[in-house]
C-alpha cells in the first residue's frame, strides 16, 4: 500500500466553507444551549447545509444528488466535529450509501432524491449486550404475505425521532438483511431516548416488534462491513476534529492559567503529554486523509486497512486528549462549566462506536501480520 | 542534458544486477549500523573496500564533476543507485563524512586546489574524514567551541579538543571548527573552518568505548598541534557560516552529496520478519494476542509517520500548528525505532538476554540495534529536548 493523499481543490473549498459554516452555526455557547433540545441541531441550520448541497454528496447525479465521494465528506464531518457539531448528516449520508449500494431501483428514485433534498435519515445497526459485531443480527424479519414483521430491539439509533427513513439490520432466512423502514410505521412509544455520554447527540432504542413493512422494503444482499467501514470513517473524521479543538482548549490554557507563579504550560509535566496529543492529531488526521482517499476508489482490502487503522488512532488519540483536558484543568475541570467534559464525552462516543482501538487492532492483525502472496 | 525514462530503467537493471552480483555478502562478523560504529579494523576494511568497488564501478559520486574523479552525470543516476543499494540491503558507504558533508562543502566553496587535493580520496576511500565539530563541555551549542586555533608562521597552533568524532581513529582529515580569536562582536565570529589533517603530531584520537562495549567514537585532542596553514578554508573568522553550511549538507536539506547509502536501514517491517520466525515459549510468537497488538502498534505508528509526511506537503490540510510534522520528524522517528528495537528483544524470549553472540538470535542484532538506537533519541537534541521545543516554537507553550 502506499501512502497516497489526495486533496483536490474542490475538497479544499468544502473544507474552508464547512469550516466557516460550522463555526457560525456552533459555537460552543450554541452547543451547550442546544443540550437539553429534542433535537441535536435546529431545524434552520439543517436546511442551510442541505442547501449547500452537503446531503447529497454521496448521492448520484442522478438522483438528485452531487455523485462524489466519502473523500469530499470526511472535510466536512472533520469540520463539524471541531465544533462538537451533533448534525444527522453523518447518519442520512450513510443511510444514503446503503441504499447505493443495496437499493433496488424503486428503493433508490424513491429515497435518495429526497435525502439529497434533506430528508434524514438514520440506521439501526447495534444491538444491546455492547457487541461490535454486526454481521449477526438478534432482531429478526419474517415474510407475512406481501409484508415483512420484523422483531427485536435495535440501540444506538441516532436521530430516530426526526428520521424519515430508518435503515436497520436484521436476520431473514439465516442471512443479515437491511430493511427500510419509513418514520410513518414506527410508534412514538417504539423509540425511547438513550441516556448516552455524549450529550449533543439524541440516541434511540428502537423496538421492533409491531412494525410491519412491505416486502419490497427489503434491500438487496450486502455485506455490512461496507456500511460499517463508511461509518468508521465519518466518526474517525469527527474524532479528528474533536481532537484538534481538544488541543486547542488545552493550549489556550496552559497559556493562560498561572499556578505557583508560572503558567503551568512551562511545566515539562503538561508540556510534555500536550506535545504527545499534538502528534496524535497530526497522525489521526494523516490516516483520515489517507482513508478517505482510498475509499470509493480503493480495493475492499485496502479499505479494511486504511479505515481500520484510522478508527484505531483516532480512537485512542481524541480519548487520551479529552482525558488529559480534564486533568489539565485541575479543579475546574472536574465541573460541567469547563468545556473539556463536551470533548471528552464526544472522544468516549466515538472511541465506542463500531469498535475501539483494541478492537481494530485485533482485526487488523491478521490483515497486516499473515504473510501475503 | 536530458534522460529518458527509458535508459534510467535500463540504468536502474544494470545497478540492480551489478549490486546482486558483487554485493560483499556475510562477511561472517557482525557489521556496523553506520559510518558512526565502526569499531575494528576488520569492519573497517570490508567496508573500506566496498566503497572502492562501488567507486571503481562508477556508481559513486556519480554527480560529482569528472574533473575531480566524478562522474559527471545528472543527479538521478546517483539517486537511482542509492535507491537500489537500499533495496539491496548491501553495506553502506563508510566514508560518509567525507561523500555528503565535507565533499559538496569542498566543490561548493572550496579552492581549486582543494578541489583536485580532496575529492578524489574522498570518493575511492583511501582519505577517510571525521568531524570536528562538537566538543564535550559544549554538547550541541556549536557556536560556542572553545578549540583554540593560534597562527604561528606557516601553521596554526591547535589545542582543545573534540567529542563524537566518528572515524576518528581511520580517518586521514577532518573538517575542524576552531576559535581562531575571542575579540569578536560575538562568540560566532571568532570561529574559523580547517581542513585539517589528522595524522600531525599533538592530534590523539582516543575511541570511546560505548554502551554496546563497541568503539566507532573518538575523543579528538589536540595538544599544541601543527597544521599548515593552508588548511584554513575561506578566509580566518568565517567558520561559522560554513560549518552552517556544512550542517545543510548534514541534514539533507540541501543536495550535492555524493551519494549512497550511509546507514544500514531497518525498519518495522524488519521487526515483522523477526516476529514470523520467533517463537515464546515454543510457539509462534505472532500466536500470542499481545504480541500481536504490540506489533500492530508499531505498524501503524510506521504508518503514521509515513502518512504524516505526505499529508503535510498538501497545502490545504497543512497542520494548525505550523511545523508540527517537520519538527517532530526526529522525535517521531528515533522514539520508533528505539521501541521498535526493544520490542524485537521482547520477541526472542529467554534469548533476549543474550547480546552479540553466535548463539543470540541474529547474531545479537537487535540488542545491539536497541542500544545504538539511544545515539538517535539523545545525539542532535534529547528527544526530551525535543518535545520542548515543539512545545515551545510549535504549541506556542511558555518556556520550561
Amino acid at each position: 500500500m502506499s501512502n497516497n493523499i489526495e486533496f483536490s481543490e474542490e475538497q479544499s473549498m468544502l473544507l474552508d466553507s464547512a469550516r466557516e459554516f460550522a463555526k457560525s452555526q456552533s459555537s460552543i455557547d450554541l452547543v451547550r444551549a442546544r443540550l437539553d433540545d429534542d433535537r441535536g441541531l435546529p431545524i434552520s441550520v439543517w436546511t442551510a447545509m442541505t442547501e449547500l448541497g452537503w446531503a447529497g454528496i454521496v448521492i448520484p447525479e442522478e438522483h438528485g444528488g452531487l455523485g462524489l465521494g466519502f473523500n469530499h465528506l470526511v472535510p466536512i464531518v472533520e469540520c463539524m466535529g471541531r465544533q462538537l457539531m451533533a448534525s444527522p448528516l453523518i447518519w442520512s449520508a450513510i443511510t444514503a450509501y446503503a441504499l447505493r449500494l443495496a437499493g433496488t431501483a424503486e428503493q433508490k428514485s424513491q429515497c435518495l432524491p429526497a435525502l439529497a433534498a434533506g430528508a434524514i435519515g438514520t440506521m439501526g445497526l447495534m444491538e444491546t449486550g455492547g457487541s461490535w459485531d454486526l454481521s449477526a443480527p438478534t432482531c429478526a424479519a419474517k415474510f407475512a404475505g406481501d409484508q415483512l414483521v420484523l422483531t427485536g430491539t435495535k440501540v444506538f439509533v441516532e436521530d430516530a425521532n426526526i428520521a424519515d427513513y430508518i435503515i436497520v439490520s436484521v436476520l431473514l432466512e439465516g442471512q443479515p438483511r437491511l430493511v427500510l423502514i419509513e418514520a410513518a410505521s414506527v410508534d412514538a412509544a417504539a423509540l425511547n431516548r438513550e441516556v448516552i455520554i455524549d450529550e449533543t447527540r439524541r440516541s434511540f432504542r428502537l423496538t421492533l416488534d409491531g412494525i410491519q413493512v412491505p416486502k419490497s422494503n427489503l434491500l438487496l444482499a450486502l455485506d455490512l462491513n461496507e456500511i460499517e467501514l463508511a461509518a468508521m470513517l465519518l466518526l474517525s473524521a469527527e474524532m479528528a476534529g474533536s481532537h484538534a479543538s481538544t488541543l486547542d482548549l488545552i493550549v489556550e490554557y496552559l497559556k493562560t492559567r498561572k499556578q505557583f507563579d508560572r503558567y503551568i504550560g512551562s511545566y515539562q509535566a503538561l508540556k510534555h503529554p500536550t506535545v504527545d496529543i499534538l502528534i496524535g492529531l497530526e497522525a489521526s488526521r494523516s490516516h483520515v486523509y489517507y482513508a478517505a482517499t482510498g475509499f470509493d476508489v480503493g480495493t475492499s482490502n485496502d479499505r479494511q486497512l486504511a479505515v481500520r487503522m484510522a478508527k484505531a488512532v483516532a480512537s485512542e488519540g481524541c480519548a487520551f486528549a479529552g482525558d488529559r483536558a480534564i486533568q489539565f484543568h485541575g479543579g475546574f475541570g472536574f465541573t460541567f462549566e469547563c468545556d473539556a467534559q463536551l470533548y471528552l464525552r464526544r472522544a468516549l462516543w466515538g472511541q465506542h462506536q463500531f469498535g475501539d482501538e483494541a478492537h481494530q487492532r485485533t482485526l487488523l492483525a491478521p490483515l497486516m501480520l499473515e504473510e501475503t502472496g | 542534458m536530458s534522460v529518458t525514462q527509458h535508459e534510467l530503467d535500463e540504468f536502474r537493471q544494470d545497478v540492480s544486477a551489478w549490486l546482486t552480483e558483487n554485493n560483499p555478502g556475510d562477511p561472517g562478523f557482525l557489521l556496523p549500523e553506520s559510518f558512526m560504529e565502526v569499531g575494528t579494523d576488520k569492519q573497517f576494511e570490508y567496508l573500506r573496500t566496498w566503497q572502492q568497488k562501488v567507486y571503481e564501478a562508477g556508481y559513486l559520486g556519480m554527480a560529482w564533476p569528472e574533473a575531480y574523479g566524478g562522474g559527471g552525470k545528472p543527479q538521478v543516476f546517483q539517486d537511482i543507485v542509492t535507491q537500489e543499494m537500499a533495496q539491496q540491503r548491501v553495506p553502506f558507504m563508510t566514508n560518509t563524512i567525507g561523500l555528503n558533508w565535507a565533499g559538496p562543502l569542498i566543490l561548493q566553496r572550496g579552492s581549486e586546489a582543494e578541489k583536485n587535493k580532496y575529492i578524489k580520496g574522498i570518493l575511492n576511500a583511501e582519505d577517510i574524514w571525521a568531524q570536528g565539530f562538537s566538543e564535550p563541555d559544549h554538547g550541541s551549542d556549536l557556536g560556542n567551541a572553545q578549540t583554540k586555533a593560534v597562527r604561528d608562521g606557516d601553521d596554526y597552533v591547535i589545542n582543545g579538543s573534540k567529542i563524537w568524532t566518528s572515524l576518528g581513529s581511520y580517518a586521514k582529515y577532518m573538517i575542524l571548527l576552531a576559535r581562531t580569536s575571542t575579540d569578536g562582536p560575538n562568540k560566532y565570529a571568532g570561529l574559523s573552518f580547517f581542513l585539517a589533517p589528522m595524522q600531525a603530531e599533538g592530534i590523539t584520537p582516543q575511541p570511546i568505548k560505548k554502551l554496546t562495549s563497541e568503539f566507532g567514537f573518538c575523543q579528538t585532542y589536540f595538544d599544541n598541534a601543527r597544521i599548515p596553514a593552508n588548511c584554513l578554508m575561506g578566509a580566518e573568522g568565517e567558520g561559522w557560516p560554513i560549518a552552517m553550511a556544512t550542517l545543510m549538507f548534514e541534514r539533507g536539506n540541501v543536495g550535492g552529496q555524493a551519494g549512497g547509502m550511509a546507514i544500514m536501514d531497518v525498519n518495522v517491517n524488519d521487526v515483522l520478519e523477526l516476529a514470523r520466525r520467533s517463537k515464546r515459549n515454543g510457539k509462534p510468537a505472532l500466536d500470542d494476542p499481545l504480541i500481536r497488538d504490540q506489533m500492530v502498534q508499531l505498524m501503524i505508528e510506521a504508518k503514521s509517520n509515513g502518512l504524516m509526511n505526505q499529508r503535510s506537503k498538501i497545502p490545504a490540510l497543512a497542520s494548525d500548528y505550523q511545523g508540527a510534522v517537520p519538527m517532530s520528524g526526529k522525535l517521531r522517528g528515533t522514539e520508533l525505532k528505539r521501541r521498535f528495537c526493544q520490542f524485537a528483544i521482547n520477541l526472542q524470549g529467554a534469548d533476549g538476554a543474550r547480546f552479540v553472540s553466535n548463539e543470540a538470535v541474529d547474531g545479537g542484532k537487535w540488542q545491539r540495534l536497541y542500544f545504538n538506537s539511544f545515539s538517535a533519541t539523545i545525539g542532535g537534541g534529547t528527544s526530551q529536548i525535543q518535545a520542548n521545543i515543539i512545545g515551545e516554537r510549535v504549541l506556542g507553550l511558555p518556556k520550561s
